[in-house]
This record gives C-alpha cells, sequence and structure tokens, in this order.
C-alpha cells in the first residue's frame, strides 16, 4: 500500500447546503496526528455533515478536505481512514465475528491477519464473548463497541468517530477513551464528535459547533478560560449567546 | 476479492434468513403447482383423434395424458364438430396435420401440447424439415389467449420474488447505513455492484435449476424445449429483476414504499406480458418490459419446444436490460459517494 503522507487532515472553507438548508457555513479545521482532536456540539448542528465529508462519503459545496497530500474523496486514502457512523451500520443476520470478518474483507485484508485482528479488537472492546451471537441480538452498547471494532479492525492511521461512546456504560467509556489515548500516543489522528460535554475535557483540541459554524477552538481549558466559564456547559452557552469566536 | 467478499456475506445473511430463502426457493414451486391444478383440472384424458401416425406417436400421445382413439378423417372431421374431441392427427410421410376446434382455447392448448410432447417422444418418425399444419375447424390460433399461461406466469413470479428480494436486501443496505459503511472503505462502486450480482446470481441459479427440474420431472408438465435453456432463460430473467430492484431501492425511503412500487412496477407487467390479448398498440406497450421477453422466451422453449436461436432475441434484450440497470446502479451509487 502506498503510505499517504502523514495524516494531517486539514479542512479548508466548507460549506453544505441540502436545498435551502445550509448545514455548514464555512468549516476550518486544521486536525493533528498524535492528538484527541473533539467536535462538540448539540445534535443538528451539523457534526455528522462534517464527519462525512471528511471521510469522503458526502460532498461538500464548497471547499476541501486533504488528508495527508490527499483531497477527498481519494480510494487510497480510505485504507488508511476508520470510520464509525452515528448508526450501527451492522448486519443483524450476522455475528459479529462475520460481520467484523466482512468489514475487513473490504480493506483486503489477508485471513490469518484478520483473524488475529478481530480477536484483539473484540478483547479491547470487551466483547470476545458475544462474537458468535447474531448482532441482532445484541444491546445498544454492544453494537456501539461492535461498529468502534470494526472502525479500529484494520489499523488506520485516521480515526473518525461520529459520536462513539453513546449507550456505553461509564467504566467501558472510561476503557474506550484510554484505548484511544493509547491510539492518540502512538501517532494516530484521531477525530471524535460528542455532544457529552465532559467528555469533551477529554480531547486535546476541541471545537465547539453551533448552527454549522464553529463559536471556538483550542483546548479545553483556553475554550473555557476565554468563556471564563468553569465548566464545558457554561462555556457553550456563553459561546452560543455571543455568537462570536474565541 | 472485494466483490466476492460482498456476495459471500449476501449468501450468510440469506442462509440465516430461513423464511426470505424458503420464499424465493420455494414460493415459486408452490404457484406453479396451483397454476398446474388449475390449468389441469379435467385432464386426466383429453382424448384426440388419430387418423393415421406411428405407433410410437400415438403412444406418445397416450403417456401425456391423452386418449386416442383411432378413426377415419371424415369420421375425426364430424366428432370434432359435435364437440366429442378437441383435435385429431394425421401424419403421413412425416408431415403432421392437426384438425383442432380452437374455440375452447384451455382445452385447445393442451391437446395442442399433447401432440408436441407425443412428437418430441417419437422424433424419428417426424422430419424437421417439413413445417406441421394446423388446419382451425373452429376458432383460430388468435384465441390462445391462455396457450403462455403457465410459463408466462413463472416469468412473472420469479421476476416479481427477485425483484422484492434484492430490492429490499439493498434498500437495508442504505437504511442501515451499511452501504455508506461500505463506501468508506476503499471499495469500488462497480465492485458493490458486482457483488450483488454474484450473490444473488447464484442465489437464482440455484432457484433456477430447482424449478428447472420441477416443472419439468415433477410436474411433467408444458416442457417440450430444452432443460438447460429453461434454466439461461430463467437466470437472465433474475438478473434483469434483481439489478431493476436495487435500482429501484434508491427511490424508496423504507421497505413499505419499496411495497409500493408493486403495482406500480409488478402489476403492469403482468397485463403486458402476453397472458392478455391486448389491441396491438397496447401490446407493443409490453416490448418495453422485462416480463414480457421472459415469458416469450419460455413460451417459446418450453411450449414450442424452440432452440436457443430461436430465442437469442429475447436473450439479448434480457441481457440487455440487466445491462442498463447494472451500470444505472454504478451510477447511482455517486449520490452516496462521488468517487
Amino acid at each position: 500500500m502506498p503510505e499517504i503522507s502523514g495524516s494531517h487532515i486539514a479542512i479548508r472553507g466548507i460549506h453544505k447546503s441540502f436545498g435551502s438548508l445550509e448545514a455548514l457555513k464555512g468549516i476550518d479545521m486544521d486536525i493533528r496526528p498524535g492528538i484527541i482532536y473533539g467536535l462538540l456540539g448539540p445534535s443538528g448542528c451539523g457534526k455528522t455533515t462534517l464527519i462525512n465529508i471528511m471521510a469522503g462519503i458526502l460532498d461538500a459545496s464548497a471547499g476541501e478536505v486533504r488528508i495527508g497530500d490527499k483531497k477527498m474523496p481519494y480510494l487510497e486514502a480510505m485504507n488508511h481512514i476508520g470510520y464509525m457512523a452515528q448508526s450501527d451500520a451492522l448486519y443483524r443476520l450476522l455475528s459479529g465475528r462475520e460481520n467484523l470478518r466482512f468489514f475487513g474483507r473490504l480493506y483486503r485484508m489477508k485471513r490469518p491477519l484478520l483473524e488475529e485482528r478481530i480477536a484483539q479488537v473484540a478483547g479491547l472492546l470487551e466483547l470476545s464473548d458475544a462474537l458468535d451471537r447474531r448482532t441482532g441480538e445484541y444491546s445498544g452498547g454492544m453494537k456501539r463497541r461492535l461498529s468502534l471494532a470494526a472502525a479500529l479492525l484494520h489499523d488506520p492511521d485516521v480515526l473518525l468517530l461520529d459520536e462513539p461512546t453513546v449507550g456505553i456504560d461509564p467504566l467501558l467509556r472510561q476503557s474506550i477513551w484510554e484505548e484511544l489515548r493509547r491510539l492518540a500516543d502512538m501517532g494516530k489522528n484521531i477525530f471524535v464528535t460528542t455532544h457529552v460535554m465532559d467528555e469533551a475535557e477529554r480531547c486535546d483540541e476541541l471545537s465547539l459547533m453551533r448552527a454549522g459554524r464553529l463559536v471556538a477552538c483550542g483546548t479545553p481549558e483556553n475554550v473555557k478560560r476565554n468563556a471564563q466559564a468553569k465548566d464545558m456547559n457554561e462555556a457553550f452557552i456563553r459561546y452560543s449567546k455571543g455568537g462570536g469566536d474565541a | 476479492m472485494i466483490a466476492l467478499a460482498i456476495a459471500k456475506r449476501i449468501l450468510l445473511q440469506l442462509r440465516y434468513d430461513h423464511r426470505t430463502l424458503a420464499l424465493i426457493l420455494f414460493a415459486p414451486l408452490l404457484i406453479l403447482t396451483l397454476i398446474y391444478f388449475i390449468l389441469n383440472s379435467d385432464t386426466q384424458d383429453i382424448p384426440i383423434g388419430v387418423i393415421n401416425a406411428p405407433l410410437n406417436f400415438v403412444e406418445g400421445i397416450y403417456e401425456n395424458n391423452g386418449r386416442p382413439l383411432y378413426m377415419r378423417e371424415d369420421e375425426a372431421i364430424a366428432a370434432i364438430e359435435k364437440g366429442e374431441i378437441t383435435a385429431a392427427v394425421r401424419i403421413d410421410n412425416g408431415k403432421t396435420t392437426v384438425y383442432l376446434d380452437g374455440s375452447d382455447s384451455l382445452t385447445a392448448t393442451k391437446a395442442q401440447a399433447i401432440l408436441r410432447s407425443a412428437a418430441v417422444s417419437s422424433p424419428a418418425t417426424l422430419r424437421p424439415d417439413l413445417a406441421g399444419e394446423t388446419v382451425y375447424l373452429y376458432g383460430s390460433a388468435d384465441l390462445e389467449q391462455f396457450d403462455n399461461f403457465g410459463s408466462a406466469m413463472i416469468g412473472l413470479i420469479l421476476f416479481f420474488l427477485v425483484f422484492l428480494i434484492a430490492g429490499i436486501n439493498m434498500l437495508g443496505e442504505r437504511t442501515t447505513g451499511t452501504l455508506t459503511r461500505m463506501l468508506t472503505a476503499p471499495v469500488k462502486r462497480w465492485e458493490i455492484v458486482l457483488g450483488y450480482t454474484l450473490g444473488f446470481g447464484m442465489l437464482t441459479l440455484v432457484q433456477a435449476v430447482i424449478l428447472s427440474v420441477y416443472i419439468i420431472y415433477v410436474l411433467h408438465l408444458f416442457m417440450v424445449g430444452s432443460l438447460w435453456l429453461v434454466m439461461l432463460i430463467i437466470l437472465l430473467s433474475s438478473l434483469s429483476a434483481m439489478t431493476m430492484g436495487m435500482l429501484l431501492s434508491a427511490a424508496a425511503n423504507g421497505e413499505f414504499q419499496f411495497v409500493q412500487f408493486i403495482p406500480i412496477v409488478i402489476i403492469p407487467q403482468m397485463f403486458f406480458s402476453g397472458i392478455f390479448q391486448l389491441s396491438e398498440g397496447w401490446d407493443m406497450a409490453g416490448y418495453c418490459m422485462p416480463v414480457r421477453y421472459i415469458a416469450d422466451a419460455l413460451t417459446e422453449v418450453m411450449l414450442r419446444g424452440g432452440g436457443i436461436a430461436d430465442v437469442k432475441l429475447e436473450l439479448a434484450v434480457l441481457a440487455g436490460f440487466s445491462l442498463v440497470f447494472l451500470l444505472l446502479n454504478v451510477r447511482l451509487l455517486k449520490k452516496q459517494r462521488a468517487l
């Protein structure tokens, strides 16, 4: 596989309209490898639209996304991206293992490596015992974990995770964040959307999004300090009212 | 190969979905059996006058649920006029002449089918270079509206089931997000469409075999042509139905909306499939629909014993429909991902 040079994500002037609805109104972002970058905002603010444009499955009306030096969508670059959608894109009739095998094959993973990775990610997400059950019987949290496992399977350099911890219990959520931290320390580029304010605190950098615009960017500390807020909730409310920049 | 992985996954899903699998494999058998009983409710023996025919031909009539009655030509014509027999046959030097009462088209069709089957069972006595002649004492060939009922029904049922199942399967991929998920992987759009074609192609291959064997060896009915050719027609039919179902799944927002295509896509094809006698202008409309070609090809092979040369136009058109639908599907996926 030809390497893409680095996994720096550059988002420049992204606009997206659906008919008369303007979902994204000019987004610029730089996401460095080796950190966890959070996109925080209420549902309906355009987070999923942005992450889909980054993943190459939605066209921007204007602007561009580059991963490394490749303009998305770029087929080869997709080998290096792990994507997890907000809805669990799983085959209900198939077992967890069969789902993972299928997704692994889409990245042309060879059998022995694939089986090894399935065992690894399943262990990591505490799914080892459930692997041979149909995903239709999984609980909501298990489905989220399997979706995340599918995104991690091919060991991508860039992870685009749309609300990865919804419906996952606090203990496991803790261990998922620890794993994301470990992956970031390995130099991977991790982009996470969330509407849970306290999760935002775990990110190295974050952007606050509201109605298709970024209202604040920076480290969680900076974001809070600039808004003179004691927690992220308060910061979010201040920025939203002011509609201003940080 | 990614297309193969997709095909494998579709078959795996179907294997776990027993109901759908049963529907696609066995529902056609059930419906065909019902049609068989409707068309054969009074068949035990259809009396057929034999003016002159070789012994193995007469045996052929007997084996195919006909009751051969030896009579002179004038007796036979009188018997047909009185309604005692529906058909009489005379074979002179390998040339077949059939006298037929075409006014009861259902019985006439059966009588003709029996004679054709009898002809197949005694090939040596007939000279293929001499075209057979059918003399209608009553009615005419135009009255044979139920002639291709059975084969048209096979085509229609197949088309309907494959259309529905492939369409809903693809729709599921769209609504659950798995299609999007596939497209975030380095998968080419044509690989997805090819994967679907392979997966459902393998399923319909099994279906074609089961259906053909059932028609020929269990129902022993309306089949004079080649088994292989019937399978080929069934396979191409399923392919066109599958690709059309996939295509229309893009226009539906959920399974119920997909089911709404049945009155728009399936029922009109039924009317134009050749089951019903239509005025010429309306009849032509059927030729822009796949089911018409499926029905025509099956009728030609099953009832008239046509070879591949007789149905090459129909096969080409069905392949053409499938190809156009396939390309449209690949194109349509652009809506999901520009690349």
